[in-house]
């Protein structure tokens, strides 16, 4: 099984905007290939984690070893990773690009090229990838493939005339799919006479093997009962098993130059496993390492706090797990006067931020508390230091602040033409500044500069809204400039709530101090008393709500008899309390903090 | 305590079990009198024995269907206790009732045994809404029963239920004006509440039962005690009203935190026995209750000595429902601490600002904003 040519295997990654049908292809290709039988088949059978399979979108890219007996007679050993889409999870995609040679770029035949068509492909270009443009679901009665082979050419500058006519869900032509990779694609190159290096591409956590490492391997080989060593640090484990996936886990006696698969080493701290590391022979180690990747920088940042502060301990394990699996996610610890210990936490999006507390709830069974995210600003003092922003509660008092600088991004939007004017309007409103404006076809295509901070809010959600889900959006950071900043303080019953303030430009500081107000009035529910909700900066209101006080409710009968019962109900609802977190009295249920920030400007 | 007792004493059989009840009533094919009958004097007078002499202000006979039982059956129990408790003038005996043809021939042998007070459950004036709570008798059987009552005995309450599903403030207030034109010295008006394990809660689980929402109960809630009162029957409790004067004595003795006996099955007692105010509790289940009682003498099972803070949360969450609110000497004797340190001083300053208590040296009273939600300020209200 390992001693598979180079010139029979294929490495390649399938990118694709989101929902252009990336983890279907996949599906059908391990189908034809035999990687699984019919019963085992599921949908998406990639996307393995429950919220891959409830959203309906991949989070995690994942990699299959198929085996292909081409039209030349010949058994090719292709090794496929599927991708995401979403912006959130570029990190994902640059990093399985990294360990291939060649990609699939899938574009829907019925929506052609979208903004992270554009991106993806851009990047696998940048790793000088041989590119075939797979047109996928021609099964459509909107699929318009000729369309959309001319925009392929037009847009990215792709030579579409051999693309690949596809319905990944029908089953159409997929032949042709991996009949196109083994004589469009590159092999491989490698020499298993060299030292070992191998691509520390991913890794993660499994309950019952502990850490389980993805790897690519360059040079030489890489075997069970091999004592490896981290190049960045030095750190020397003994492999314990390696394998492949087909996808499921099959052990094999090595890795050869140009596999792809995975090795488990009884690794226990996670500073021992950074993604992008190389990995080589304790006892004959290579002298250079490999590229290796460029570190993802989180640009929103939250606090995450768990509701019972019993779970801190806990909370500080499962968080070490993510990251083992997510390597673009970063946190360190912090206290609040509202929430006590936890972490703040750095995001590459909202969607991610989203995820990766929905995975700490639910694979981890803990109760957090998320505080408004936030963007990193950069604060010059009056000293003339400049401090990075993380956390607007940090932020120090003005009159020590020479000014500030809040982070741009380069979007791209791509839009049919009648909701143009909705969009513009939208970046308008959001203080940005247009770039360049082109069409392709009647899909228009906005380049425009935006601050950060009016991005992550909400943005994404206005622009599917006023574009009917139409528009698609990629960004990258571009660079800092000055701004006019304020902090806008939240206080419930006269007392600020630190994990609920936020910063905002000057110009947008009143409208969404009233609409932060009005938020948190819908969703804190009536309390016993009376509340008032404000909006300050500094010592002064911009905006106030009330909510009024607690619904009536009063147990009809009551007699002798019931006493016991109602004391013990009584106790119990105290019980409940105390797990709540209290602000002067007032109940804010966790929902209240996510939720407040994601509202409608 | 100097207070005199108040006893109670369960009887557990119905005709037929309605819908939305969960008291400890069972329905059988034929009564045990006998044997029922011997077992509550058994038990009272076991009771008695390690309670000692002492003042009898009350005797309550509740259910179940108290009506059901045979009236020699009560005129035995009432001698009993007056035997061996000392009778405190004025001693009210109330008999729960069922206005069903059945029993109301015998109000006056009743009466002949003892029974000072009637407490009717009427539940409705109206004929569909009987129906509904699957009650065993007409409207019109009901307004009978209630007159021939009110000729029998010195003192008449009856129930009705409220905030029933569909039920508008206008029709509610109609039938409230002729019930409170039937009315002599107190009435009871409960608002219907669905209760675990009732065949109700699972209607009301599938959602083919639905209550009147949030603001419209509150609604029919302060209309009733506005019409109530406008027809010179007080307030005296969240769900009782009555003329100054005929308050009931047994159920004050609840709300005030006084001693009461139970007995009879699943019959709940609070008794100062020693220095200890002990929790007593019956065995639920009738037959059982009547093999222990015959057994060992009486049905009691595991008594708890309640503890300080529980005396203190208990007699709160009874006496805030009271108009007259916890008087605070009462309350020191009582539980052996001071009013104010069973209360949080943060959430109480904060109710007083709201208006939802007042607070004297004297007592501590909700007032009618605060009662209405007292059910969400005493967890917090309490310490
Ligand atoms: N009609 C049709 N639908 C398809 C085809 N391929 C995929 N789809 C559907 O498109 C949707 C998205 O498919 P996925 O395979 O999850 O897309 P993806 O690119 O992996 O999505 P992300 O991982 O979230 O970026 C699903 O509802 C698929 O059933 C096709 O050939 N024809
Ligand atoms: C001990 S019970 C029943 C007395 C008697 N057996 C009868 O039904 O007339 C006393 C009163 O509680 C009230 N009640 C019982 N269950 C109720 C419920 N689920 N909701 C509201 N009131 C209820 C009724 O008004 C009832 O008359
Ligand atoms: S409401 Fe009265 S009659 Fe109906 S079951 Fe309950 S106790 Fe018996
Ligand atoms: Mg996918």
């Amino acid at each position: 099984m390992t001693d598979t040519p180079l010139s029979r295997i294929r490495n390649f990654s399938i990118i694709a905007h989101i929902d252009h049908g990336k983890s279907t292809l996949a599906d059908r290709l391990i189908q034809v290939c035999g990687g699984l039988t019919a019963r085992e088949m599921t949908s998406q059978v990639l996307d393995n984690m429950e919220l891959e399979k409830e959203r309906g979108i991949t989070i995690k890219a994942q990699t299959v070893r198929l085996a292909y007996k081409a039209h030349d007679g010949l058994t090719y050993q292709l090794n496929l990773m599927d991708t995401p889409g979403h912006v959130d999870f570029a990190y994902e995609v640059s990093r399985s690009l990294a360990a291939c040679e060649g990609s699939l770029l899938v574009v829907d035949a019925s929506q052609g090229v979208e903004a992270q068509t554009l991106a993806n492909v851009y990047q696998a270009m940048d790793a000088n990838h041989e590119i075939v443009p797979v047109l996928n679901k021609i099964d459509l009665p909107a699929a318009e493939p000729d369309k959309v082979k001319q925009q392929i050419e037009d847009v990215i500058g792709l030579d579409a005339s051999d693309a690949v006519m596809i319905s990944a869900k029908t089953g159409i032509n997929i032949e042709g799919v991996l009949e196109a990779l083994v004589t469009r694609l590159p092999p491989p190159t490698g020499d298993a006479n060299k030292p070992l290096t191998a691509l520390l591409v991913d890794s993660w956590y499994d309950q019952y093997l502990g850490v389980v490492i993805l790897v690519r391997v360059r040079d030489g080989r890489l075997k069970r009962g091999m004592k490896i060593r981290m190049m960045s640090n030095g750190a020397a484990h003994l492999v314990e098993q390696c394998g492949v996936f087909t996808p499921k886990m099959i052990p094999t006696d090595d890795l050869g130059p140009g596999e792809m698969g995975y090795i488990t080493a009884a690794i226990k701290t996670v500073a021992d496993c950074n993604v992008g590391d190389t990995i080589t022979d304790d006892r004959n180690p290579a002298e250079v390492a490999l590229p290796g990747f460029k570190p993802s920088i989180p640009v929103v940042w939250c606090g995450l706090f768990p509701v019972d502060a019993d779970d801190f301990e806990k909370l500080r394990e499962s968080l070490g797990k993510l990251r083992l699996n997510d390597a673009s996610f970063h946190y360190e610890a912090e206290t609040s006067a509202a929430l006590g210990f936890g972490y703040r936490c750095g995001f590459l999006g909202l969607l991610h931020l989203e995820i990766i507390q929905e995975r700490l709830s639910r694979e981890f069974d803990l109760d957090l508390i998320a505080t408004a995210p936030s963007v990193v600003y950069h604060i010059f003092k009056n000293d003339g230091s400049m401090e990075p922003l993380h956390n607007p509660a940090d932020m120090p008092d003005p009159t020590y602040i020479d000014h500030m600088e809040e982070p741009w991004i380069k979007a791209t939007i791509m839009v049919p033409d009648e909701y143009l004017g909705s969009v513009l309007t939208l970046c308008n409103e959001r203080r940005g500044q247009q770039s360049d404006l082109t069409y392709v076809g009647n899909r228009a295509m906005a380049v425009y500069r935006l601050p950060l901070n009016e991005v992550v809010f909400d943005f994404y959600d206005r622009l599917k809204s006023i574009s009917r889900g139409y528009a698609s959006f990629d960004y990258a950071m571009e660079d800092y400039k000055e701004s006019d900043l304020v902090r806008i303080s939240i206080l419930v019953n006269q007392d600020p709530v630190d994990a609920l303030s936020f910063i905002a430009h000057r110009s947008a500081a009143d409208s969404r101090g009233r609409a932060i107000c009005a938020k948190l009035k819908e969703l804190i529910p009536r309390q016993l008393f009376k509340i008032a909700i404000q909006a300050a900066i500094g010592g002064r209101v911009i905006a106030r709500e009330t909510i009024g006080a607690m619904s009536k409710d009063v147990t009809a009968k009551c007699y002798g008899g019931d006493i016991s019962r109602k004391r013990k109900l009584l106790e119990k609802q105290k019980e409940g309390k105390k797990r709540m977190r209290q602000f002067g009295k007032v109940e804010i249920p966790q929902s209240a903090f996510l939720a407040a920030l994601k509202m409608d400007a | 305590m100097t207070d005199p007792l108040a006893l109670y004493i369960h009887w557990p059989f119905c005709l037929a079990k309605c819908p939305y009840c969960d008291f400890n009533s069972h329905v059988r094919d034929r009564i045990p009198q006998a044997r029922f009958a011997a077992a509550l004097r058994t038990e009272l007078a076991w009771e008695a024995a390690r309670l000692g002499r002492r003042p009898l202000g009350s005797i309550f006979f509740g259910g179940g269907t108290p009506s059901l039982m045979e009236p020699e059956t009560a005129a035995l129990l009432i001698a009993d206790a007056q035997r061996l408790f000392d009778a405190a003038p004025g001693l009210e005996i109330t008999l729960e009732a069922n206005p069903t043809s059945v029993e109301a021939g015998r109000l006056a042998a009743f009466r002949d045994a003892g029974i000072n007070r009637a407490s009717l459950g009427v539940q409705s004036l109206e004929d569909e809404s009987l129906r509904m709570l699957g009650r065993q008798h007409s409207a019109a059987q009901a307004v009978a029963g209630l007159e021939l009552a009110r000729r029998t005995f010195p003192r008449l309450s009856f129930d009705l239920i409220y905030a029933r599903p569909h039920q508008s403030l206008t029709a509610w207030q109609a039938e409230l004006h002729r019930a409170l034109d039937l009315a002599a010295d107190h009435l009871s008006l409960y608002q219907l509440t669905i209760e675990p394990g009732t065949a109700f809660e699972a209607l009301h689980r599938r959602g083919e039962l639905v209550l009147p929402g949030e603001d419209d109960a509150a609604a029919l809630y302060e209309a009733t005690a506005a019409a109530a009162q406008a027809h010179g029957l007080r307030q005296y409790e969240i769900s009782n009203y009555a003329a100054p004067g005929a308050e009931s004595r047994h159920n004050l003795a609840y709300w005030r935190y006084g001693d009461y006996v139970g007995i009879g099955p699943g019959a709940h007692g609070r008794v100062t026995l020693g220095h200890d105010l002990v929790a007593t509790r019956r065995h639920r289940a009738p037959e059982p209750w009547a093999d222990r009682v015959e057994r060992d003498g009486h049905g009691s099972t595991a008594e708890e000595i309640v503890s300080q803070p529980d005396r203190a949360r208990e007699m709160l969450l009874m006496g805030l429902r009271l108009h007259e609110g916890v008087d605070a000497a009462r309350f020191a004797r009582r539980t052996g601490m001071a009013l104010l340190d069973a209360l949080d001083p943060e959430v109480l300053a904060m109710a007083q600002d709201e208006g939802y208590v007042v607070h004297t040296p004297e007592r501590l009273i909700a007032t009618a904003e605060g009662r209405v939600r007292l059910d969400a300020l005493l967890p917090a209200l309490l310490r």
